[in-house]
């Protein structure tokens, strides 16, 4: 129990610290151990509760429940004047809103209700636990010299290092609360605090974009945090309940709890920027890239479809999981359509974290218990694998002085090593022997399974168009451009270390997965469903695992011997046109020497960000609308 | 895995060079017939074969052949998970990553030609995708299985309630078989427009294992069309041999009949295709069947 309390107090102690340092060195020493302990402590926490199924902990304080709703206060009011002061004011209205539900219901309901367990622990929460521990913290570590660098090209503005740290060690914290949290009150506490994070820590440059994009993301997220609010008023006033597990038992045919699970799948569907609130996530991408990492991979959106999965037994053949499910699919297909006409790197990962989202609430909200395996499994490989590319890309973006994908032609003669880490997280999300493939994998039989067709439509049409944005990727990366100099040198220290940690988690992820499966994921979904079946096996069968585990080994076994090695004569490439030699230019006709440039293909008139954000919006709302019509009207089924 | 999937799978290892090499050489030869030439001899594709083993060893980069050698052999490890009776999904992953390996093949050399034919190539992936995916589908519904054993034994015959889904395919697989009018990437008309596409950088034996790659992959495409109309009797499977060689000599046709269409066209009719055939056949599968 006392390990739990570490995780939600101690990086909100580290955080402080942090904001008091503001000399580099001593902020190295604080963070790196104080990053590794948390790491420790995760771990801890998984060794020690993964057998016991669902603990509970009670542990009750008046004194604590006061002392949130004032943060919460507090938090509220920073926003509503924030808001007036950059003349936002829909930003202030929101929040005044939000805190006058909060508060009307705490006075005059909230004491009544008796909540039982505050904070719970299974194995779900576990595989969270672990990825905020590990992943968080390696990012923060990754940050370190990230940050340097940032303030070298940022020279004469003032160092606000030790309030990006302090937010970066809060949102670790808060992530934390949010998937130990029983009590929905708790669980909305931290849900905020993270939401108010994001928000600084998108602001962070201050510049007017930061600004506009950081006032779009509360925005959007104060809309889900209303919805928040109002499920649990819902919960409170009509059924008495106000923890999560209480909120499970309930019959999901009814027309209150349906409501209630719909408001609580709009707040998911916000944080995770699924459509139509995915514009937040794009606007994100001014922060610095850290920020970015941390956002898509182990926090903040994770907490969006974290919800959306534990809500999964209240989905299926219902109202609110037609939502859910249409929600989801249609993100994946659009989102991955709009990544084809992405040139800059961060926001095609942008676009893909957006679609792979969509995937993971689809499943949750098919209900079933191989869909949710399949989301699972998606959340984890996503996280491990959308962390090591952000960083990549990052660390490219400080050497070769552009995010954008055509800067980085033949980036392999001049980042080796981090291209090939980009090479595997790229070919780890859509390619054959990997984690992410494996899961879609299993993702289209639950949605064949479960029988919906818009399910099944968006996963196959989606599929096709996901090869393509990074195919065409890969391809730039890996072109041997002549007479390209090396520059990792420069390279700090910390980003190697995190850098090779994520890429060993990567590869050791795909290998572990069946003992994922069966040793966290299966006993699970089993408490869940009751259905005691280990479904990647009941899915794939003992060979397949095998003909996969055996082509990731021939992958990163047969090249070796193999790569960059040729007995052969090594000639010049064919131009229509004398090659001058270099394969960089070639005589033309009247005896000039062309420079060959090559570019990659967007189809900006198919695939155009603006068509297909404008067709997500109208398609996502009229489904919202017309899906709470329908509960509202008394139609659940 | 028992006995008789062991030796389908051999068998397939074996002679699907064989059996690739002869139809490359029909098509060859039907095509020419169809433009009143005599044409070259129906094993003139291991000829050139041959002489491409023999030629002298040249490359534009180092990393180019193992692009290439990876491509061959995921192309194998698809057809012998195929006829090893191994699961639909599966094999269309390994097909694509096998693909994948060849499109960095033709990015690598970092030369024009290549790289458009490149893009094309991933271009094409994205138009035939859906359609093959929807087609596993397909037979998942209407046989209850992915597994290509069980799809074998059955006592349905998939193609009764699968036509539409199995007209979509045979559209697609002019796509595959790199026919005209989708022959974007790479073709063996002379008239393409970007020389010979994807495999522009490539010589010697580094092209002659694109061509073997080919062969083994043509086999296992049209022992997916062969599924279509296995019912576990000998007379299904006979209609189904029958049928496959006769689609690909219906591709020969199309090839020499259509002229080259602009490259939208590959796109937007392949997932009109999928979506009026494959996906309404799918629905069908669902509620109807």
């Amino acid at each position: 129990m006392y390990s739990i309390f570490f995780l939600l107090l101690f990086p909100a102690l580290i955080a402080v610290l942090l904001l008091l340092v503001k000399n580099d060195k001593i902020r190295g020493a604080i963070v790196i151990p104080g990053a590794i302990a948390i790491m420790a402590v995760s771990v801890y926490v998984a060794v020690e509760f993964l057998k016991g199924g669902t603990t509970y902990f009670d542990f009750e304080s008046e004194m604590l429940n006061w002392l949130m709703l004032a943060i919460e206060i507090i938090l509220c009011a920073i926003v509503v004047y924030l808001g007036i002061k950059h003349k936002k004011y829909l930003a202030s209205i929101l929040s005044l809103a939000q805190a006058v539900f909060l508060v009307w219901f705490e006075f005059t309901h909230a004491h009544e209700i008796d909540v039982s367990n505050n904070l719970y622990i299974d194995q779900f929460s576990i595989i969270m636990i672990l990825i905020i521990g590990v992943i968080g913290s390696v990012i923060c570590i990754y940050s370190l010299g990230y940050m340097r660098d940032f303030q070298e090209h940022h020279a004469g503005e003032k160092d606000r290092r030790p309030w990006f740290f302090f937010l970066m060690f809060i949102f670790l914290s808060a992530m934390f609360g949010i998937v130990t949290s029983n009590n929905l009150m708790w669980m909305f506490f931290f849900w905020e605090v993270t939401t108010l994070c994001s928000f600084a820590l998108i602001g962070f440059t201050k510049t007017e974009e930061a600004v506009n994009n950081s006032f779009r993301q509360i925005i959007m997220n104060l809309v889900g945090g209303i919805a928040f609010i109002l499920a649990i008023i819902v919960l409170g006033t009509q059924y008495g309940v106000m923890e999560f597990d209480a909120l499970l038992e309930l019959d999901s045919g009814a027309m209150y709890v349906m409501l209630a699970v719909g408001l609580l799948s709009i707040a998911g569907i916000a944080k995770a920027a699924l459509m139509p609130f995915h514009s937040w996530l794009l606007g994100a991408m001014v922060a610095p890239t850290p920020t970015s990492a941390l956002l898509h991979s182990s926090t903040m959106v994770k907490a969006g479809v974290f919800l959306i999965l534990r809500l999964s037994p209240m989905y299926g053949d219902n109202t609110v999981g037609y939502m859910v499910m249409c929600i989801g699919g249609l993100t994946f297909l659009l989102a991955s359509m709009a990544a084809i006409s992405q040139s800059n790197a961060k926001r095609v990962l942008a676009y893909s974290t957006i679609a792979n989202l969509g995937l993971i609430a689809a499943c949750g909200a098919v209900g079933t218990y191989e869909a949710l395996w399949a989301g699972i499994m998606i959340l984890i490989f996503h996280a491990v694998t959308k962390s090591m590319l952000f960083l990549c890309v990052g660390t490219a973006e400080h050497h070769i002085g552009s995010r954008d994908i055509e800067d980085m032609d033949g980036l392999f003669s001049r980042m080796p090593k981090l291209s090939a880490l980009m090479i595997i997280g790229i070919a780890g999300m859509f390619l054959a022997p990997f984690g992410m493939l494996i899961s879609k994998w299993a993702a289209m039989i639950s949605f064949v399974n479960s029988e919906n067709l818009v399910l099944i439509a968006c996963i196959c049409f989606g599929s096709a168009v996901t090869i393509f944005y990074w195919g065409k990727w890969l391809g730039k990366m890996v072109a041997v451009v002549a007479n390209s100099k090396d520059v990792e040198e420069t390279v700090h220290k910390e980003e190697w270390s995190v850098l090779g940690l994520l890429a060993v988690l990567v590869v050791a992820v795909c290998f572990s997965f069946p003992l994922i499966s069966s040793e966290v994921l299966s006993p699970y979904l089993l408490s869940v469903f009751g259905q005691p079946v280990d479904p990647i096996f009941a899915t794939f069968g003992i060979a397949y695992v095998s003909v996969l585990l055996g082509m990731l080994a021939l992958l990163v076994v047969v090249p070796i011997p193999f790569f960059n090695k040729t007995k052969k004569k090594v000639k010049e490439n064919y131009m229509c046109g004398v090659n001058n030699g270099d394969n960089l230019s070639y005589s033309g006709s009247m005896g000039t020497s062309v420079n060959v440039s090559m570019r990659n293909w967007y189809m900006e008139e198919w695939f155009g960000e603006n068509r297909i954000n404008k067709i997500g919006l109208v398609i996502t709302i009229a489904i919202i609308v017309v899906a709470f019509a329908l509960i509202i009207g008394g139609v659940t089924s | 895995m028992n006995t008789l999937y062991l030796v389908l799978m051999i068998g397939y290892l074996v002679l699907a060079p064989i059996f690739g090499c002869i139809l490359a050489g029909l098509d060859r030869k039907v095509s020419a017939r169809m433009q009143r030439r005599v044409g070259p001899p129906v094993i003139q594709p291991y000829y050139d074969v041959r002489k491409l083993m023999g030629k002298d060893q040249v490359t534009v980069n180092k990393v180019q052949d193992f692009y290439v050698l990876c491509f061959l052999l995921f192309v194998v490890i698809t057809g012998c998970i195929f006829f090893a009776g191994g699961d639909l999904l599966l094999v269309v992953f390994t097909l694509t990553l096998a693909n994948i390996f060849l499109v960095l093949a033709a990015y690598s050399s970092n030369s024009p030609y290549s790289q458009v034919g490149a893009e094309r190539e991933l271009y094409q992936m994205m138009a035939y995708e859906p359609m093959v995916l929807l087609t596993m589908i397909g037979f998942y519904l209407a046989c209850g299985s992915f597994n290509v054993s069980d799809i074998l034994n059955g006592d349905k015959m998939p193609f009764v309630t699968m036509i539409g889904i199995f007209v979509g395919f045979l559209f697609i697989l002019t796509i595959k078989f790199r026919k005209s009018p989708f022959d974007l990437s790479m073709s063996h008309h002379a008239h393409q427009d970007i020389v010979k596409g994807v495999t522009t950088e490539f010589s010697g034996r580094t092209l002659a294992y694109v061509e073997i790659a080919h062969w083994y992959e043509n086999i296992m495409l049209l022992g997916i069309v062969f599924l279509f109309f296995c019912n576990g009797t000998w007379w299904g499977y006979a209609i189904g041999i029958v049928i496959a060689v006769v689609s690909f000599f219906l591709e020969t046709f199309v090839d020499n009949s259509f002229a080259r269409m602009k490259w939208q066209m590959a796109l937007k009719s392949s997932w009109v295709v999928a979506i009026l055939l494959g996906l309404i056949n799918v629905a069908l599968l669902i509620w109807v069947f």
